[in-house]
């Protein structure tokens, strides 16, 4: 028989910080989480100007009960305390981990030790993790855990978890677990944002769209082929409610957060540019004009070929963020800079140390210059590409001083080869012999 | 001295190398999708898919075997900064 939500009576005008016991979310279902709304910076990336919460859950069953994720481990006489309102350690059977990071895993060690009956369940992924992370001596190596994938299921009696494999959001080891008879979704860091509110519900919190953004921006952006990759498996369920991690618990439309997330990991105009066409994107500072020119000229010469979309930018002026859009996008960057006192300039590297937040693997670079006597910048921006997982099939150009026409038909020609390499190299042989290599 | 033959198949190129020629001297060079980080056997971060000629290739060390178990290897992924070039082969990143 399915069984409902409700349980909206006990949740009107809950308040969580003015007490340690359980909140019921759901019929059978607990919140049992802490709030830390003192915190203002987490994981040194992410600020928050109100906190955040750490979402724990029971689900209590006629066979028992189960723990989904813990809090940080400074958290856990709130989490101890909340949970033994709902439950005794001894009928604990299950624990279950979305997420290994230690802000869903602190209490972990202390849960484990106070009901040593209850079994560990974690994705195919979270082996390796789960024993870094609780380092277990040699006598205790034995330690029970379970690893499940999509489909798999733990019963509870009338109550059944349900798994669903979503790795990279945003560790390897991620999951989310869904409660089928009641159609809760305990989502883990997937849904959620750092917004601390004692009233819990999205219903009920004050405005937290802009954290859910943030959150995302900063969490999931670097995977959004995963996100699409665990949205395929989301979205075909009927969900009542969201039970993030951090945040709000989302129970009215959720189905609006779930679709939020497919908007933020699609391209916006995507339509725009040609499915077959490929972009490269050329970046440059210029003190002189020399370096100007170089980018000109490789930018004639990428656009030569056709079949690619280029544009040209001086980093002078435009402000990071939105060149960090355009990267994302790009098939391939060109990074033109002139070598200053035996280095790239800081626009260059400014640009190039912020794009932690997009997935950057297999996108081609490349790098040129105009340098005074040593010319170094055009090796280390390629090394920091190359840091950054992208490829560099053409090894860089550099022009002393001011280029000549000779060496300006040289960057045409850098332009040309790198329009080449995007589209797929039909113009390198297909054999090369190892000694021909540079 | 003994030829192979390998392809790197995410840039659809093949070089002939010498017998013996570790695999991360060949795909750095022409700019294969082969990432690397610590170059020397621990980090896993250059696993690849070896889709031909598996055999073909050094057998991998006790501490290779390692790092490729711990980094949940499928049958025929190997680290591109260990393994050795023995006859004809086909890669792509794993």
């Amino acid at each position: 028989m399915p069984l409902d939500v409700e349980a909206r009576p006990a949740t009107e005008g809950v308040d969580v910080s003015r007490h340690r016991e359980s909140v019921e979310i759901a019929t059978g279902v607990h919140w049992i989480g802490a709030l830390d709304p003192t915190l203002r910076t987490f994981d040194i990336i992410l600020r928050t100007a109100n906190g955040t919460t750490y979402n724990a859950y029971a689900i209590r069953g006629s066979q028992g009960v189960a723990i989904v994720d813990t809090v940080k481990i400074e958290f856990s006489s709130e989490f101890f305390a909340r949970l033994e309102t709902v439950a005794r350690y001894d009928e604990i059977r299950a624990i279950v981990l979305n997420h290994l990071e230690p802000d869903h895993t602190g209490a972990l060690p202390e849960l484990m030790r106070r009901a040593p009956q209850a079994r560990l369940y974690v994705s195919t992924r979270a082996t390796s993790m789960l024993k870094a992370l609780l380092k277990p001596k040699e006598e205790e190596r034995r330690f029970v855990y379970t690893t499940v994938g999509t489909g798999d299921e733990i019963s509870l009696g009338e109550r059944t978890l349900r798994f669903l494999h979503t790795p990279f959001l945003h560790w390897p080891d991620t999951q989310c677990t869904y409660l089928v008879e009641q159609q809760v979704l305990f989502s883990g860091d997937v849904f959620g944002c750092h917004y601390c509110d004692s009233r819990l519900f999205n219903d009920r919190v004050g405005e937290f769209r802009f954290s859910f953004d943030y959150y995302y921006a900063h969490i999931m952006r670097p995977f959004k082929q995963h996100v699409m990759d665990a949205l395929k498996l989301i979205e075909p369920l009927s969900i009542k409610m969201v039970a993030p991690a951090h945040g709000p618990i989302l129970r009215d439309r959720p189905r609006r957060y779930i679709t939020h997330y497919r908007e933020l990991s699609t391209s916006s105009l995507a339509g725009a540019i040609c499915n077959k066409e490929k972009t490269l994107i050329i970046f440059y500072m210029s003190s002189y004009g020399n370096t100007a020119r170089m980018a000109e000229a490789v930018c004639a010469g990428a656009e030569e070929r056709g079949g690619v979309r280029v544009s040209l930018y001086d980093l002078e002026g435009g402000e990071i963020e939105p060149f960090v859009d355009l990267i994302e996008e790009a098939d391939a960057l060109a990074f033109g800079s002139p070598t200053i006192n035996g280095d790239a300039v800081k626009p260059v590297w400014d640009l190039l140390s912020s794009l932690a937040v997009v997935n950057l693997k297999g996108k081609i670079g490349a790098a040129f210059g105009s340098y005074g006597w040593s010319g170094e910048a055009v090796r280390m921006i390629e090394d920091r590409m190359r840091g950054l997982k992208m490829r560099i099939p053409i090894s860089g150009l550099r022009v002393k001083l001011i280029p000549t026409d000779e060496e300006l038909e040289a960057c045409r020609d850098f332009g040309c080869r790198l329009s080449d390499a995007l589209s797929g190299g039909k113009n390198e042989p297909a054999v090369i012999d190892f000694a021909d290599l540079a | 001295m003994p030829k192979a033959k390998i392809t790197f198949e995410d840039v659809e190129q093949t070089v002939n190398v010498p017998a013996g020629t570790r695999i991360i001297e060949v795909s750095e060079k022409i700019g294969a999708g082969i990432i690397y980080g610590c170059r020397e056997g621990d980090c896993g971060t250059c696993m690849m898919h070896v889709t031909e000629g598996w055999n073909n290739l050094t057998e991998p060390s006790v501490l290779e075997e390692k790092i490729l178990r711990e980094n949940m290897a499928s049958r025929h992924d190997r680290l591109a900064c260990q393994a050795q070039i023995l006859g004809n082969c086909k890669v792509k990143p794993a």
